[in-house]
Formats: structure tokens, C-alpha cells, sequence
């Protein structure tokens, strides 16, 4: 059996954040990670080809790139393809994800793959192929890498995958031993009696919230900056992890009318920080709202901004980071938020 | 976040560049960006250009804020 396995720059060993705008190339045979791989499949079969993309450079145009490196990865025939892992990697995860969307509809072939349950790229593209739930990094390479290859194994053989990934969410047919009324009744029964039952259709659960209203007239609204791209005064004062924030941060903007190299830089260890180290106004764009407040077409500006780094935090924590900023924003009647993030 | 603030009453414009994660994590105002490492900026450009880039997508989303919507929007060029 033929394998392709897409990976990106790092685990290629090209380089880190300095080299994100990689674009996609592809190799014969394996490649860093693949090679764990390849040796977990005992010779059931073979990594044929690697195909390889910068995160940012993926990230940026998912349309156009999904098809680049579907081209690759058609040329080198494969019945099997596998992703990453991409652990927490929220642009890694991305594009695993969007490799094994186009990889399913095209080619129509399995794909698998492993991501930790929180990253948003599992949630939008789980569908597509036989993720495994790994751990948030890559310090559990040593589990993620044969619990693939272990699905991959079984699609080798032929066998049912029943197990070991993360559901997808489809609906498979099967011949049950009675009607659909009668099973209907005897759950609604059971309801009535007060007893555990399992529902045949559980309903989707969005956590969605109804926009708030319009601001009315942006020149009397005060308005507060908020960003998940790490942009801290220089020297990064309260020390905000560079990945997996434990804090955010709170700083004042009373001094500052434009950011330069000399006052501000970033926090954030997910992308190449060169460009927010020269001018952060390029992720909080101070510069510019002072102008618009000073020419009246804002009301005002909340004194402070709030920042930590979104790359690997967890849900719970930007949650409670969230309502901490929003509750100062409310004390202090800020109307609207621009929130940014890298 | 930006749900959560949205959440207390207060609406938010996210302004990203991966619009897809924007959409899955539930922002009702989003405003598209250039790149991930400079969302609102452009290296390339001239000092003054990039700050007219900047000031053009800053004004976009002010409108974003002062626009009525009903669901998840994306305010596309």
C-alpha cells in the first residue's frame, strides 16, 4: 500500500516561524516524522511521499494551496494519506485538516490524521478523515504516531475502523432489530419513567452568541483594543507565555500614539514575530485609532489594552481571560472592541 | 475571547486572517486581514502606505461596528 504523509516546515526540519512562508514542495519517501511511522507499519506498507507547506504560507490561501498540494500528492498514486500529527498547532491543524478535506472529496481515499481536541481545525474538518485525539504537544509524539499508525494498519488489512478516532460525525446504516416507532416509544417511555435512554439523533451543540446591537453613532462610542497576537510593551513586563498563556495582560495607552521597535513587540512564540517586533502597530493598530479619536470620528479610547497570546491557550482559560476584560470594560462603559489576532 | 466579550454585551469585530477559525469559535463581526504575521500591516509597502492599508481596514471595521447583523457575517472588500 502507498502512503502519502503531509506535514509542515518544522517537522521537516526546515526551520521554525522564519520559514511559516514555506511553500509546498514534495520529497520521495518519509520525512522527520514519517520515519516513526513507516517503522510502525512493519512493511504493511510504505511512506511513498512527503509532501511538505509553511503553516502561514497554507493558512493564507487554504483555497489555492489545497489544490497545489493535492497535485503532489496525486502524483505519487497513493491509496492512504496521512496528516501530521498537529497536536495543538492551530495553523498546522488548519491545514491537516484542509489536506484531508480536498484528499476526500478528489481523491476519495482515507485519510488519517492526529490533533488535540481543542484545536479549531479538528472541529471544522473531522469529517474528512480518521483523526486520533492526541495530547496538545508534541511531547506525546510517542502515543499520537502509533495510535495512527495503528488505524492505518487495520485500513491496510481491510478491517472496520470502529474505534480510536475522533467521531465524525456521519451516519453509518444499519438493519435494527425493531421499527423506528417502536424504538421512538420505548425512549419516550423511559423519559416518562425517569431512565437512562440513548438518543438515535443527539443534537449538535453550538455555543453561539446573538450579536449585540450596532453601535449608533461611532463618533460618542468609547471604544477598547483586545488582541490574542501578544502585543506587549517591550521586555514582555508580566512575562506572557509564548504558547499555552496562563495570564493576559493589561497595559496603559496613555503614552503611546504609535508604536515603534523601541516600545513595543510581541509575546506570541506562533508566528514570526520579526514583523510585530518592528512596528506593532501592524497587529494593534494604535496609531491609527488615536488619529480617528483625535479627529472625532471615535468617541474614545479605553486607557488600557488587554493582550495574551492565543497559540495552544485553552478554551477554559481565554474564557476566563474574557469575562476578567470584559468586566473592566464594563466598569468603565467601553461601547465596542477590536479584537485582533495573528 | 470574542465571544465572551460579546457575551457580557459588548459587540466585538474580529479583525484575523484565518477566517475560517474566526467562524468556528463563534465571532458575529468579522473583518478579514492581510497576513498572519502582520494582520494589519504590510512590510512591504512604504511606511505610508501600510498605515493607509491600515487606516482603510481600521475604518472597515468600524463600520463592521456600527453595521446590524443578524448572524455571522463577514465583511468582505
Amino acid at each position: 500500500m502507498r502512503i502519502v504523509h503531509y506535514i509542515n516546515q518544522f517537522y521537516a526540519g526546515l526551520g521554525g516561524e522564519e520559514k511559516a512562508d514555506t511553500k509546498p514542495e514534495k520529497r520521495d519517501g518519509f520525512v522527520g516524522p514519517g520515519m516513526a511511522l513507516n517503522a510502525a507499519l512493519g512493511g504493511a506498507g510504505e511512506i511513498v511521499g512527503t509532501v511538505i507547506c509553511g503553516d502561514s504560507y497554507f493558512n493564507e490561501n487554504i483555497e489555492e494551496v489545497s489544490k497545489e498540494v493535492l497535485e503532489m500528492i496525486r502524483s505519487f498514486s497513493p491509496d492512504i494519506v496521512v496528516v501530521g500529527p498537529g497536536f495543538n498547532a492551530g495553523r498546522y491543524g488548519m491545514a491537516c485538516g484542509a489536506v484531508a478535506k480536498i484528499v476526500d472529496e478528489e481523491l476519495k481515499i482515507p485519510v488519517v490524521g492526529g490533533l488535540y481536541e481543542e484545536n479549531p481545525g479538528l472541529e471544522i474538518y473531522k469529517r474528512h478523515g480518521y483523526f486520533v485525539a492526541t495530547g496538545n504537544n508534541a511531547a506525546t509524539m510517542r502515543t499520537a504516531m502509533p495510535a495512527m499508525a495503528a488505524i492505518v494498519k487495520k485500513l491496510i488489512a481491510g478491517e472496520a475502523i470502529t474505534e480510536g478516532y475522533v467521531e465524525k460525525g456521519l451516519r453509518v446504516n444499519y438493519f435494527a432489530k425493531t421499527r423506528g416507532s417502536r424504538r421512538a416509544v420505548d425512549m419516550l417511555l423511559a423519559k416518562i419513567k425517569g431512565e437512562e435512554f440513548v438518543t438515535e439523533y443527539p443534537m449538535p451543540v453550538f455555543d453561539r452568541v446573538d450579536p449585540q446591537p450596532a453601535i449608533k453613532d461611532m463618533s460618542k462610542a468609547r471604544i477598547a483594543l483586545v488582541s490574542s497576537g501578544g502585543p506587549v510593551p517591550k521586555g514582555n513586563p508580566d512575562r506572557i507565555e509564548s504558547s499555552s498563556a496562563s495570564k493576559f495582560g493589561k497595559y496603559s495607552l496613555k503614552d503611546i500614539t504609535d508604536f515603534t521597535a523601541d516600545n513595543g513587540e510581541t509575546a506570541h512564540g506562533g508566528y514570526d514575530p520579526v514583523y510585530a517586533n518592528e512596528d506593532l502597530d501592524r497587529v494593534l493598530p494604535v496609531d491609527v485609532i488615536k488619529e480617528l479619536v483625535a479627529a472625532g470620528k471615535i468617541g474614545s479610547l479605553h486607557d488600557f489594552w488587554y493582550s495574551t497570546v492565543g497559540n495552544g491557550t485553552s478554551v477554559a482559560n481565554s474564557k476566563q481571560f474574557a469575562k476578567e476584560i470584559a468586566e473592566e470594560l464594563q466598569r468603565d462603559d467601553v461601547n465596542c472592541v477590536i479584537l485582533t489576532s495573528t | 475571547m470574542v465571544k465572551e466579550i460579546e457575551r457580557h454585551g459588548i459587540p466585538v469585530v474580529h479583525m484575523c486572517t484565518v477566517v475560517p477559525i474566526s467562524l468556528t469559535v463563534g465571532a458575529n463581526r468579522i473583518l478579514p486581514t492581510v497576513a498572519i504575521p502582520y494582520p494589519l500591516g504590510n512590510p512591504a509597502l512604504p511606511p505610508a502606505e501600510e498605515k493607509e492599508l491600515r487606516r482603510g481596514l481600521v475604518e472597515r471595521a468600524l463600520v463592521a461596528l456600527t453595521t446590524e447583523v443578524d448572524g455571522q457575517t463577514v465583511f468582505e472588500d
